[in-house]
This record gives structure tokens, C-alpha cells and sequence, in this order.
């Protein structure tokens, strides 16, 4: 292979600004993402363990449309043809009102599909719990927000720790997605890198190595919540 | 104080509780027996309305169980129950499962809250185990939890569900002792267990179930003795041979 090495290209300007911004917005979108995926899924995770059937109905055809529909396909929808679909001053609101349309389109679309993935380990994480422990809330006489708020969402989040922590790493990688529709993240970065100096290699090396970073800590971050929360005496919790 | 009349209940076409129906005194102490999978638990679930029924009347101090309309979070914090496997909340201290119901259902401050736990621990020789998690304790131990978070609530009767049929033989008698001091003090009782012993010492009457129904009800001595149906003498031999 006939290749010319060159890292130092990605010390020039305006190269390393760059790379520098494109990892801004990776962190930028996974981040504001996954606080829509967290709050919209441990709803609609709880909506499914409602003895409420129209709740339980609404969680149920939430989580398959957004779990079944390709990521990329709804990147498209939310991109192409939500704004189409609305009123035309709020379609027109969307494509140019509001600043950065496609960093907000990226984020409610990353939000939304991951909140599907969140609700079903909320869903699994509250399933996990005995049905008498929920008894036993209720018959001191809780109220049902009480026995979510105090007893099944506390233990039943302590459960999930590490799915959520997968999940909260996915919306990293699927933020890469973004770059179809023109978010300049780390990997539309990189790909731009590479055509204007033909060093791709390097670009993605490097793109590569701010990816492993963002995981490994997430990963320290998220072992460090589970020891904060860990349940003296218990080894594992969720056992029925 | 509590009466079931004619309650049945079906989970689809399977009939749980067939035509219940039963009496429990001011500081009664009743016990029911029976074989696994007749009812029992069901029935004292039905008692505080954990499990809805759908035919018959449950009263429990004159308020309609089942009755829409009745606010049940304040009936069922005048009830305390008591379960197989403890259901202490174990991401809480001793403690703060004492004082959950009584800060959050009962509107006492932190404080109150703390010093009721205290004296309620105390009693169940538990005082030093308060700052613990579930986990940390014995079975035992934590059953006595358990009935020290129910006796928090100031409760008007209490449920126990085979309240000793998850621990160790050598556990079974503390928490026993618990349930026979508060059965001398005049706590009325509905009380799902296959402890003779116990039965013998403190209930007023037991009630044998089989297959969703109320076989035999008779007052302890005589259930003991001669009891009048063949499944429950059957029973009884059985579970006084161990
Ligand atoms: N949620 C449920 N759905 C269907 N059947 C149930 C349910 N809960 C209990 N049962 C059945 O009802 C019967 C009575 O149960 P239970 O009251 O727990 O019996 P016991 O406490 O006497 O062992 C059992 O046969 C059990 O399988
Ligand atoms: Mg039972």
C-alpha cells in the first residue's frame, strides 16, 4: 500500500478546529438526546406497567414503532417529512425558524427512538421486582404515584444500571447518523477531512479514538453511580 | 370488625374464592389453614383490597372494601399486612422502611417518624439493627421488620401471609414470639400460617380452606380435636406428623 502518512495535517488550521467542533457536537446531540430518550422512556416504561389498558395500549404502540422503523429511515421522516405533515406556518417554523434545524432534528429523532430502548429496560427493570414488594408498598398505604416514586422506580432504575448504560453509549454512535442530514459531528468531520486533504486514515484514527474515549467514560462514570447506589448486603437485585 | 360475606372471585374461568364467608371479632385472633393453592392468600388480599373481587361484601371496620368510591389508601394504612418474604424495601435502612408509610401516608414529621420506629424496633429487640439494609439481616430479623413497619401505622388489624414459612427453623420462634405478644395485647388478627403451635396458643378460630372454599371454621379447641370435615383431618395429620 502506497500511502503518505501525514498526522501532523490535522494539527493545521482549519483542521483541528474541526475535529474539535465535530466532537462538540457528537457530545452536543448524545447528550441533549438522552435526556429526551431518559425522561420520554422511564414514562413511557412506566405507562407499560400501568393496570391502566389505555396506558399500557399507548406504551405498547410507542415502543414498536420506534423500535421497528430503521434508525436511518427515521432520520429521514423526522427530517424530510414531519414538516410536511404539520400546519405550514409551524412546517415552515421547523425547516427555518428555528436556529440549527437539522442539531434539533438529529436530537428529537436520537431522543425519541432511544427512549423506545429506555422504556423496555424501565418496563423490564419494574417486571423484575416481586409482585408483592409493590403489595407491600401499596398496603401501607401509598398512593400509586408513591409506590413508583419510593419504591419500584428507585429499585427497578437500580436494576437497569447497566442496559441503560449500553444505551446511553448507543446514542454516541448513533449520533453519527446525524451527518445525513447535515450535522457537522466528529464523523461528517472527519469525512470532510478527507476529502479536502485525502489523509482519511488519520481523520478517522482519530475520530475512532475520541469515540473509544466518550465510552470508556461513560463506562467509569456510569460504574461509579452503580457503587453510589449500591445496596449494602445485596449482591444482585432483581431476583424474583 | 371484619366480615366477608359471600365473596367469590374468578381469574377468568378459574374460581379462586368460592362463597366466602367469615367474622373476625375485635382482638380476634383467627387462623387459616389449609392446602397450598386453595386461597388463603388471595383471601387475605381480598381483606385490604389487593385483589378485587367480584361478587360479595368485605367490611373492615364498617367501611365497604370493594365499594367504588371508598378511599383505600387510608383503609389499607389502618391495616397492617405482613408477607411471606418480608417486602422490606431494600434500598431503605430499617429505619426509613419504618418510617416511610408514616412521614409519607400519615403526615408525622421526621422526627415523630423516627422516635415511633425506635420504640417499635425496641420492641421487636431490633434497636441496633436500624441504620442496616434488609439485605444485612437475617430472615428473621427482617420479618420482625416487617411487622414493626406495619405496627408503625397504628393499624386497626393486622394480615399475615405465611409469615414464617420463608425462614429457618431456628428463626421461625422469634418472630412467633412477636405475633403471640401482640395477640395478648388484643390486636385483632387474620393470620395465613401452618404453625399449629401457634394456633393452639393464641387464635380465638380456625378456618380451613380447600379449594376456594371455607371448609371448616370452628373455634380453635374444637378444630383441633374433633375437626368435622374428612380434608381437614386429613390436613391436620398430615401437618402434625412433621
Ligand atoms: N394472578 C393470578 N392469576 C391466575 N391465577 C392465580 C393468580 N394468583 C393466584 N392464582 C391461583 O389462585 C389459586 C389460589 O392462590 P393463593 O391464594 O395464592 O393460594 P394459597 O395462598 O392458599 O397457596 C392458586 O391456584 C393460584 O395458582
Ligand atoms: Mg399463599
Amino acid at each position: 500500500m502506497n500511502y503518505n502518512w501525514n498526522w501532523g495535517v490535522l494539527l493545521d488550521d482549519p483542521y483541528l478546529m474541526w475535529m474539535y467542533t465535530g466532537f462538540g457536537w457528537t457530545c452536543l446531540v448524545a447528550i441533549c438526546a438522552w435526556v429526551i430518550a431518559f425522561t420520554l422512556g422511564s414514562i413511557i416504561g412506566v405507562m407499560r406497567t400501568l393496570d391502566n389498558g389505555i396506558a399500557r395500549g399507548i406504551g405498547t404502540v410507542y415502543v414498536e414503532i420506534f423500535r421497528n422503523i430503521p434508525l436511518l429511515v427515521q432520520m429521514f421522516l423526522w427530517y424530510f417529512v414531519f414538516p410536511e405533515l404539520l400546519p405550514k406556518d409551524w412546517g415552515h417554523f421547523v425547516k427555518r425558524g428555528i436556529p440549527l434545524p437539522e442539531f434539533w432534528t438529529a436530537v428529537v429523532c436520537l431522543g425519541t427512538y432511544t427512549a423506545a430502548r429506555v422504556a423496555e429496560q424501565v418496563r423490564s427493570g419494574i417486571g423484575a421486582i416481586r409482585n408483592d414488594q409493590r403489595n407491600a408498598a401499596i398496603a401501607i398505604g401509598l398512593t400509586s404515584v408513591q409506590v413508583y416514586r419510593y419504591v419500584l422506580l428507585p429499585v427497578g432504575f437500580r436494576i437497569i444500571i447497566p442496559p441503560l448504560t449500553s444505551d446511553f453509549l448507543g446514542v454516541f454512535k448513533n449520533s453519527s447518523l446525524g451527518l445525513t442530514i447535515g450535522v457537522l459531528e466528529l464523523t461528517a468531520q472527519s469525512r470532510q477531512i478527507t476529502e479536502y486533504t485525502f489523509q482519511g486514515f488519520e481523520a478517522f484514527t482519530v475520530a475512532t479514538v475520541l469515540y473509544c474515549l466518550v465510552t470508556f467514560t461513560v463506562m467509569t462514570l456510569m460504574q461509579k453511580i452503580e457503587g453510589r447506589t449500591r445496596i449494602p448486603g445485596m449482591l444482585s437485585l432483581g431476583a424474583k | 370488625m371484619i366480615e366477608i360475606k359471600n365473596v367469590s372471585k374468578w381469574y377468568a374461568d378459574f374460581h379462586v374464592l368460592d362463597d366466602c364467608s367469615t367474622f373476625v371479632g375485635k382482638g380476634d385472633v383467627v387462623v387459616i389453614c389449609g392446602p397450598s393453592g386453595s386461597g388463603k392468600s388471595t383471601l387475605i388480599k381480598c381483606v385490604n383490597g389487593l385483589e378485587p373481587f367480584q361478587k360479595g361484601e368485605i367490611t373492615v371496620d364498617g367501611t365497604s372494601v370493594g365499594q367504588k368510591g371508598v378511599n383505600l389508601n387510608a383503609l389499607r394504612s389502618r391495616i397492617g399486612m405482613v408477607f411471606q418474604n418480608f417486602e422490606l424495601f431494600p434500598h431503605m435502612t430499617v429505619l426509613q422502611n419504618i418510617a416511610l408509610g408514616q412521614t409519607k401516608v400519615l403526615g408525622r414529621t421526621e422526627p415523630e417518624a423516627h422516635d415511633r420506629s425506635m420504640l417499635l424496633l425496641d420492641r421487636v429487640g431490633l434497636v441496633d439493627q436500624a441504620d442496616k439494609h434488609p439485605a444485612q439481616l437475617s430472615g428473621g430479623q427482617q420479618q420482625r421488620v416487617a411487622i414493626a413497619r406495619a405496627l408503625a401505622m397504628d393499624p386497626i388489624a393486622m394480615l399475615f401471609d405465611e409469615p414464617t414459612s420463608a425462614l429457618d427453623p431456628e428463626m421461625i420462634n422469634e418472630v412467633l414470639d412477636v405475633m403471640v405478644e401482640l395477640a395478648k395485647e388484643g390486636m385483632t388478627m387474620m393470620v395465613v400460617t401452618h404453625e399449629m403451635g401457634f394456633a393452639r396458643k393464641v387464635a380465638d378460630k380456625v378456618i380451613f380452606m380447600d379449594e376456594g372454599r371455607i371448609v371448616e371454621e370452628a373455634n380453635t379447641k374444637e378444630f383441633f380435636e374433633k375437626p368435622r370435615s374428612e380434608r381437614a383431618q386429613e390436613f391436620l395429620s398430615k401437618i402434625l406428623s412433621h
